[in-house]
């Protein structure tokens, strides 16, 4: 009974967070600048990291955990490097 | 799936409840990045997914582990500790990178710097 | 006491952190001491400022509020993206005067403020304490300022005093 209730929501769970991240791509891909596609990179980075997530529960394995946590460390680092590009590249300019 | 059968059916009710309500707070921000109109309304749309989608699927998977393993797993409030101070950093660099690359350009949208007389009234509506 | 301990705040949320992703045990507890005693110290030398804070009871009220407020406005924002006509809606910058000074306090201001869906912090300039805050559904400007000013400035302004 508990195994169906936790596959089904688990599956439908993951699909929303599949499509979330299929329009953050979208997003990053049509821009139109370069802060729309740094902002739709750092969502799919919170939703990988849900996915993540969503995977561990679904195995019962807590290894999971780690890549998430390790996933939304690289998030932060890498989109503050973007945006701290983003502002730099102009000043040269 | 194998462990889920051992788990009480009101634990997997509250974590399918729990992780459920994450996603779906997850996927209407994703619609708002779509949806909306300019970046600045767009910047709203992903802390949805940072604040109440993180800690759904976050509360979800303790209710899971710590019932699972008959005793309170709460490392995942190392995530949640990480994302409530992380994203607002980025999105604060992100709006002052955006305001700066707006005004380097001239766009009538976006307000004159707050520290300047010009700004004393109150900013302008886009 | 203050010289091997420099920050205890610090050191004892860097514990927990060990504890959180070791498991608890008197190796790790011993360990984990060690590393956070170190790495404090080596913070030390960044000299970060110190927030003096006076009035610890009103934290978790603090808290309490604003993890309500960004229920709520989680609600309000998920009820403006699906909805399906948005014109009416108006999105802007306002200007709040804050009274405010403190780094800490501005720091945790700026916090609450961006992780709450709806208001994100853009702007402030310290010469004329003045912050640039942009709202997405903005009906009335002196309700966002009298927000900011009355719920959490006001609060932050007594803990921090």
């Amino acid at each position: 009974m508990s195994a169906t209730i936790l596959s089904w929501s688990l599956l439908i769970a993951q699909i929303l967070l599949g499509v979330a991240m299929a329009i953050a791509s979208f997003r990053m891909i049509r821009g139109p600048r370069a802060q729309d596609r740094i902002l739709a990179l750092d969502a799919l980075y919170v939703n990988a990291m849900l996915l993540l997530l969503v995977f561990g529960i679904r195995t019962g394995s807590t290894l999971y955990f780690e890549a998430a946590l390790v996933i939304s460390l690289l998030g932060f680092i890498a989109t503050l490097a973007l945006a701290k590009f983003v502002m730099r590249g102009e000043i040269i300019e | 799936m194998t462990q889920a059968a051992d788990l009480p059916v009101w634990a997997a009710l509250l974590t399918s409840f729990l992780v459920l309500l994450g996603a779906g707070f997850t996927v209407v921000g994703a619609i708002g990045l779509l949806r909306l109109k300019t970046f600045y309304e767009r910047m709203h749309a992903p802390t949805l997914g940072a604040t109440w989608g993180t800690a759904g699927i976050l509360l979800g998977s303790i209710v899971f582990f710590s019932v699972l393993q008959s005793r309170p797993v709460l490392h995942e409030v190392l995530i949640a500790v990480f994302v409530t101070v992380t994203t607002p950093v980025t999105l604060m660099l992100l709006a002052r990178a955006a305001l700066y690359r707006d005004r380097s350009e001239g766009s009538t949208e976006v307000p004159p710097p707050v520290g300047t007389d010009g700004a004393a009234k109150p900013g302008g509506q886009v | 006491m203050t010289r091997l301990l420099p920050y205890p705040l610090l050191t004892a949320s860097l514990l927990a952190m060990w504890l959180l992703l070791n498991g608890l045990s008197l190796g790790h507890v011993l360990l984990g001491s060690a590393i956070a005693i170190a790495a404090s110290n080596v913070t030390a030398a960044l000299a970060p400022a110190k927030p003096r804070i006076k009035r610890w009871y009103l934290l978790p009220k603090l808290v309490a509020i604003v993890v309500a407020d960004i229920w709520r406005s989680n609600i309000a924002v998920a009820w403006l993206i699906v909805r399906p006509s948005h014109s009416r809606r108006v999105s802007g910058f306002v200007v709040v005067p804050l009274e405010l000074r403190h780094p800490t306090g501005l720091a945790i201001l700026a916090c609450i403020v961006t992780s709450t869906p709806g208001t994100a912090w853009v702007e402030y300039d310290s010469a004329s304490n003045r912050l640039l805050l942009h709202v997405l559904d903005l009906v009335d400007e002196a309700h966002w300022i009298d927000l900011i000013k009355n719920r959490y400035e006001r609060l932050l302004l007594e803990i921090l005093a």
